[in-house]
């Protein structure tokens, strides 16, 4: 007989989760480091609906009439700007957080469909630029692998400020992850824990980045698109502060944004919803008369399905980044490991050590055995055939919604379930036309 | 070459007037060199000034640079004749700096390899992050200099400021003057024979005749390097 049978009730405040972190707490002295992001229930793009096309509006056919999905980014300053196949992307995930094979398999998966992966805190390995048709290199606060060289491989470099999962926080990857190779990249012993830096070494504030991106352009000799990465918080503004730095293109990324290894209380507590956050940005680049002009938006956050990759998109997005979604697609959490997950003390779609360098799946390790289950070549097609369902479902929505272009759908085409999703999504409630917090 | 200036053919030097000339020319010349010993004159704190240089010319910078002056160096011979922004030699591959002058904040910042040199002083966080550059600094350093250093070495022949070498890994510090206090974890070691000979080939590297002998050597306790909460306190 279950608790709940026997009549017992668990404490909405104290529930059997809150109990686990306390005791884990009092018998370690230890916080909960964990990857993942947010685990709570939030506002999110569940919580908004498409109008379909009827009789104000027209259709498209599917499977007959185009719908397009490419997207070019970074075409502000670059020579070179980026022109994708679809607007989703592969997010930042370092070498290091994930095994050269699960890197591989991004490179690969992205390519073959014509978008971009991104390296991570730690620098390019050869393997990975090798493997991506068009990659985007990270400038991180702790500049680890940061050369010139592969500075100038790279398709288009990412500024990073912050990440949804822990926005004014820096990177961590506990010793057990820190291989030798790993260690070398980084410049840092083998076996420590590394802590990386939250803020930049060798800039402050916004009139400071405009010389960094400067000087990032003059290094590259303006052939590539600079992104600038925040975590969202207070967008409005950091948007508007990125934009007028110089930022081709503004990635911001919620707080469903997922991590290597954080706090969970950083994950769980610091940081606004992606719905609350895209249209805070949208209002600072239309501001600025750089929304769907000049200046490209990449949200990321919590993406799963094309119908997430649709609402981001008509809320104004230009391009969107999958992060947890494309290691669920490579095998992370499958159940046929399930017996593993359950020796390590968790289970099957609920894994989220990252940090422990044991994942059964070979993803998010270091381990040689481990990594070398997750075949690139398959894994890779695996990502393939994912990124084609989420560009499908949502190519589906948009000839739904009578646009001949994902980018053509627009926030007219939304309405929210709950007030709270209308008031950050600024929507009307469905059925009525009603957005919180604006004057009727 | 109508955009810049240049003085006879290569193997003389080329001189860009950054009065008239765009830092942009400048560059675009410096990655893709016709000569091999460059000269810029009035750069009147421009940004970015030689930044990206991926081979080993020589630029003499006539004057004082802004922010990230020679940012990125892989092999190239700067120097500034003159004191130096933010963040000179940032993330420096291999090569030579010398700033005649002072040096703002984040001096040598990231830097991989190579040799910066400062004749004057050089502002807060010098070194902060670095990963195997020499550092060898005339004067004294600002607080937070060396800030989570991971590798390389540092000479101040003056004074350091507070907290040095806070959260250091596996850099090795020599301090000649006083040091305000160390950061967390950063510890004085002993200076042992092995230490004396490398910090006399630094500084004759950056020809400074000091003795060896009167510096001290501070570096990691390497207390740190595994999380716990006995440690919450050092943070």
């Amino acid at each position: 007989m279950d608790a709940a049978q026997r009549g017992l009730r668990e404490s909405a405040t104290f529930d059997r989760a809150t109990i686990a972190g306390i005791q884990h707490a009092a018998a370690s002295g230890v916080y909960d480091i964990r990857g993942w992001g947010a685990k709570r229930a939030l506002p999110h793009f569940d919580d908004l609906l498409f109008l379909g096309a009827s009789m104000s509006r027209y259709p498209l056919e599917g499977y007959r009439e185009r719908c397009d999905t490419d997207v070019v980014l970074g075409a502000r300053h670059a020579k070179y700007p980026l022109h994708l196949e679809t607007p989703v992307t592969i997010a930042g995930m370092s070498f290091g957080a994930l095994s050269g094979q699960a890197k591989e398999a991004l490179g690969r998966g992205a390519g073959e469909v014509g978008t971009s992966t991104t390296t991570g805190d730690g620098g390019m390995t050869p393997e990975e630029r090798d493997q991506s048709k068009t990659l985007v290199y990270q400038y991180l606060p702790s500049r680890y692998g940061m050369n010139p060289t592969d500075l100038r491989k790279a398709d288009a470099i990412e500024v990073v400020l912050g990440q949804g999962a822990k926005p004014g926080g820096g990177g961590m990857l506990l010793g057990q992850k820190i291989s030798d190779r790993v260690a070398g990249m980084r410049t840092l012993p083998a076996g420590i824990d590394q802590r990386s830096a939250c803020r930049h070494p060798d800039w402050t504030g916004p009139d400071d980045l405009a010389i960094k991106i400067l000087e990032l352009r003059e290094i590259t000799d303006w052939e590539k698109p600079i992104y600038v990465k925040v975590g969202a918080t207070r967008t409005y503004y950091d948007v508007k502060l990125a934009v007028a730095a110089g930022a081709d293109v503004v990635v911001v990324d919620g707080m469903q944004g997922g991590t290597a290894a954080t706090q969970d209380v950083f994950i769980e507590h610091v940081g606004i919803p992606t719905l609350a956050a895209i249209p805070q940005a949208v209002q600072a680049l239309r501001e600025l008369g750089q929304h769907r002009h000049g200046v490209q938006l990449i949200v990321s956050g919590g993406i799963r399905t094309g119908a997430d990759v649709a609402k981001a998109m008509a809320l104004g997005a230009d391009a969107v980044a999958i992060g947890t979604a494309a290691l669920i697609a490579l095998g992370d959490n499958d159940p046929r490991y399930a017996a593993e997950y359950e020796a390590l003390g968790s289970a099957a779609g609920y894994y989220d050590d990252f940090q422990d360098g044991r994942d059964p799946a070979g993803i998010t390790t270091q381990d040689p055995e481990l990594s070398a289950r997750l075949d690139p070549v398959r894994a890779g097609k695996r990502l393939v055939n994912y990124l084609r369902v989420l560009t499908m479902e949502a190519q589906t929505i948009a000839r739904a919604c009578g646009k001949s272009h994902v980018q053509h759908l627009e926030p007219e085409d939304l309405v929210a379930l709950t007030i709270e999703a209308a008031a950050m999504a600024r929507v009307p409630l469905a059925g009525t036309d009603w957005i919180p917090g604006r004057e009727r | 070459m109508d955009a810049f200036m240049k003085d006879g053919l290569a193997g003389d030097t080329i001189t860009f007037d950054l009065a008239s000339d765009p830092v942009r020319a400048l560059n675009a010349e410096l990655h893709d060199p016709s000569g091999k010993v460059y000269e810029v004159l009035h750069p009147a704190g421009a940004h970015a000034v030689a930044a990206g240089i991926d081979r080993g010319i020589t630029v003499d910078v006539r004057g004082h640079a802004g922010y990230y002056a020679a940012g990125m160096n892989d092999g190239g011979i700067v120097t500034i004749h003159g004191n130096a922004g933010t963040g000179v030699a940032e993330n420096m591959m291999s090569g030579t700096v010398r700033v005649t002058g002072d040096a703002s904040q984040s001096a040598g910042a990231t830097a991989h390899g190579g040799l910066l040199v400062i004749g004057g002083s050089a502002s807060m966080r010098c070194g902060i992050s670095m990963k195997g550059v020499d550092i060898v600094v005339g004067g004294s350093v600002g607080s937070m200099s060396a800030f989570m250093a991971q590798a390389g070495r540092m000479v101040v022949c003056g004074d350091a400021g507070d907290g040095l070498g806070d959260s250091i890994y596996e850099a090795r510090l020599y301090v000649r003057g006083t040091v305000g206090t160390l950061g967390a974890d950063c510890v004085e070691k002993p200076m042992r024979d092995e230490h004396r000979a490398e910090l006399a080939e630094l500084l004759a590297a950056a020809d400074l005749d000091h003795d060896p002998g009167g510096f001290r050597r501070y570096g990691s306790a390497r207390r740190l390097y595994h999380f716990t909460s006995e440690h919450s306190g050092s943070y």
